[in-house]
């Protein structure tokens, strides 16, 4: 924590890091992550769908350069509910390793099906802090460029309550809880990743025009959070959901520092991280993480099982080696993340060897052997 | 409905079924009156709603379309202590089931009812329709936007049920009945028949909310049975989000339909991808009452100055006409103003032109003589 901050008071105002990975957040210090003769241990979850491919790829990495990380391995499949007593006991690995990389589980749509086990992870650890970055890369061109934002989205309650019911035939309520607490909660991480990070601004995304009580709590609590780090130097605002796409959609162009640091409720922050991935290339490309106060927990930062390319050797594992990398600073091997973050932009930016989804022709193991390579 | 590809069928009513009215949910009395015309009432709306009606008014005049305005101001008006809309325009709205309607000033302070929610209550109005299509002449990062959003415009999250429990803990229920799920999916199938679009994709987020969402996706699909000619498909509200700023062509075949919320926000997704919402007509389907609508502010600053750009109220009027099965004016009047936009030499400030209302009016008149 010290560390961190220090660097970001050395920093001059505008060397905000080249790679995306530049999420500094509170880590944990109370117990000490598994850590046996200076290895790591951390707890993998392939995930379904493109999963085990794109973690194979990070294992790869990992192996060539070293990094002091032994997998605890948990290929839990959410493709049915038999897989329950696994995923209880990558729970249990989770509890106490504390650092977990995962790819995406699969959440049947039918009512019968199991509940989110996504969802119930994040739940049960309390990883409150979803965060995710999206930022243009230099080397590939979108329909957009200057984007760079942080996508701060409440992970644990809200529209994801899961407490719905049927009061009459045909009638169903879903009941959306917000909380003075959680609120708070994520508003003063929102701000303390603005801090640390160097961002000057955080917008607080809602829609309590017509939610007036639930998202107007958050909005209240952010305002009043916002109050106390108005001494900091940063700025704030907000702005109703549906207007944040027009203006990501026709004011990023323009205005590319509009956005800055985006707090939200839960539900708005799936839509929003898969914009903002739209506009920087792809989910393909974008890290994020799961941040509580006991445990963290990294995944690409669009949730897609992307079942259609499942098995294909055709997904795009940057997103999760990126997701990886902040997994390494978040155990303070800064070096090797570093090495491996901009190894990787290598890649993509020098543009010869690019997974389908950035338009070129390379297969996820041929996309891994170049970013070893370049190493 | 603005599906330029498929300008050149032929709409014909499909051969299973056939409807008096417009569509199989909403009223449509479709009845000319002696002069061989239908009345439609005009709310011409507050700031620049007055000048855009104008041009409305002379490009179908100029087109004849066999319209009668009947014009209406919904201004609140205080009675027995409560502010409402005037009773004549209710009426109007009642008897012709058909009405457009410009911008509205939000009337600041508190103890107004929003008029819109008032309208959408009175009429039924239970299904919003938001076409985008690129604009050929005027340019954003996308040129080849051409979605069609239908979105359950009655319950979902806003519902307005809320309450605090104890203090710090609000619940905010999201209503989701099998009945409005129904009469929206089967607007949107209908809405697909007769537009030529022939796939409808629910747009859910049902792994989480299995139960709401599920059933909102139930209703779906017992709906879709009915429509064997039109294909159906369920896609996730991230992927579509996704997908629609990556690539929007895509979804250039289908209709989209989805709860209140997801529609809200998706729909002015979309508005911004074409560039804003002075291009994106929308139409509000209703039990009683369909009501066309520009969905931009009422921008005060311009108003009276003749520069605004009437092109959302022209385009939702041409909505409109299709509503009322009046497809070769719609066709006729929307080439002329497409195509004066894409030769950009008389569109207004907001286009990056020099024209006037009345300027671009004309310049849409001329076109229509030669169409």
């Amino acid at each position: 924590m010290l560390r961190t901050a220090v660097s970001a008071a050395v920093r001059p105002a505008l060397a905000r890091p080249a790679t995306t990975l530049a999420a500094d957040f509170a880590k944990v210090t109370k117990r000490p992550t598994t850590k046996y003769g200076g290895i790591y241990t951390v707890t993998l979850i392939p995930g379904d769908g493109i999963g085990a491919e794109i973690t194979d790829s990070v294992k790869e990495i990992f192996e060539h350069v070293n990094a002091p990380i032994e997998w605890e391995q948990y290929d839990v499949s959410g493709m049915s509910s038999t897989g329950e007593a696994l995923f209880k006991q990558a729970m249990d690995s989770l509890k106490r390793n504390r650092v977990g990389l995962k790819g995406i589980l699969f959440t049947p749509i039918s009512q019968s099906g199991h509940i989110s086990w996504n969802v119930a992870m994040r739940q049960q650890l309390d990883i409150y802090a979803s965060v995710v970055l999206c930022k243009s890369l230099p080397g590939f061109p979108t329909r957009h460029d200057n984007v760079d934002f942080a996508i701060i989205r409440e992970n644990t309650e809200g529209e994801y309550s899961g407490l719905e019911h049927q009061s009459y035939p045909g009638v169903v309520e879903s009941l959306k809880v917000s909380t003075r607490a959680k609120a708070e909660r994520i508003s003063r991480f929102a701000f303390d990743f603005a801090l640390k990070n160097n961002r000057k601004k955080v917008t607080c995304v809602h829609k309590a025009n017509i939610m007036k009580l639930g998202d107007g709590l958050f909005l209240n609590t952010f305002r009043r959070v916002a109050e106390e780090y108005k001494s900091h130097g940063i700025e704030f605002n907000d702005m109703i959901v549906d207007n944040t796409f027009r203006c990501s959609s026709m004011q990023l162009v323009a205005k590319p520092s509009q956005f800055d640091v985006m707090v939200m409720p839960n539900l708005y922050g799936a839509i929003v991280s898969n914009i903002g991935a739209a506009l920087v290339g792809g989910p393909g490309i974008v890290p994020g993480c799961n941040i509580g106060s006991e445990y963290a927990l990294f995944e690409p930062g669009c949730r897609h099982v992307a079942s259609d390319i499942m098995g294909t050797n055709r997904a795009n594992p940057a997103a999760m080696i990126l997701s990886a990398t902040m997994m390494l600073r978040h155990l303070g091997l800064d070096p090797v993340a570093n090495q491996i973050a901009a190894a990787t932009f290598d890649v993509i930016n020098n543009g010869k060897v690019r997974t389908a989804d950035m338009g070129g022709s390379a297969t996820t193991s041929e996309f891994t052997s170049a970013i070893i390579k370049s190493l | 409905m603005l599906s330029r590809p498929l300008a050149g069928i032929a709409r014909a009513p499909s051969a299973i079924r056939r409807y008096a009215s417009a569509a199989p949910t909403a009223a449509f009395a479709g009845k000319k009156d002696s002069n061989g015309k239908y009345t439609v009432t005009l709310i011409p709306g507050d700031g620049i709603g007055p000048e855009i009606s104008q041009a409305i008014k002379d490009i179908y005049v100029a087109a004849a379309v066999p319209i009668q305005w009947e014009e209406v101001s919904v201004t609140p008006i205080l009675k027995a202590g409560k502010t409402v809309i005037p009773d004549n325009a209710i009426n109007s709205v009642k008897k012709n089931t058909v009405a457009l309607k410009g911008p509205l000033a939000t009337p600041i302070g508190k103890g107004h009812v929003s008029l819109n929610l008032t309208l959408r209550r009175t009429f039924n109005l239970f299904a919003n329709v938001r076409p985008c299509v690129s604009i050929q002449g005027f340019k954003t990062p996308y040129d080849d936007v051409n979605t069609v959003l239908i979105r359950e415009n009655t319950e979902g999250e806003y519902s307005g049920i809320e309450h605090e429990i104890v203090d710090g803990v609000v619940q905010s229920i999201k209503l989701i009945t099998w009945e409005a799920s129904e009469r929206v999916a089967r607007y949107a199938f209908h809405y697909a028949e007769s537009s030529g679009r022939k796939r409808v994709t629910a747009v859910h987020k049902a792994n989480i909310m299995k139960m709401s969402d599920g059933m909102f996706l139930s209703a779906c699909r017992e709906v879709s049975k009915e429509f064997p000619g039109v294909s159906y498909d369920e896609d996730l509200l991230d992927r579509v989000c996704l997908q629609v700023v990556q690539n929007p062509k895509p979804y250039s075949d289908r209709v989209m339909v989805m709860p209140n919320l997801y529609g809200d926000i998706l729909s002015d997704m979309c508005a911004g991808l074409i560039g804003g919402l002075g291009l994106t007509p929308s139409g509000n389907i209703g039990r009683d009452a369909s009501i066309f609508e520009a969905v931009h502010g009422s921008a005060p600053d311009i108003a009276g100055k003749g520069l605004a750009n009437p092109t959302a109220l022209l385009l939702s009027s041409l909505m409109m006409l299709r509503h009322m099965n009046l497809f070769d004016y719609a066709e006729k009047i929307e080439k002329a103003a497409l195509t004066t936009i894409a030769e950009g030499k008389t569109i207004t400030g907001d286009l990056g032109g020099k024209a006037s209302t009345s300027e671009y009016t004309n310049a849409i008149i001329k076109k229509l003589g030669k169409a």
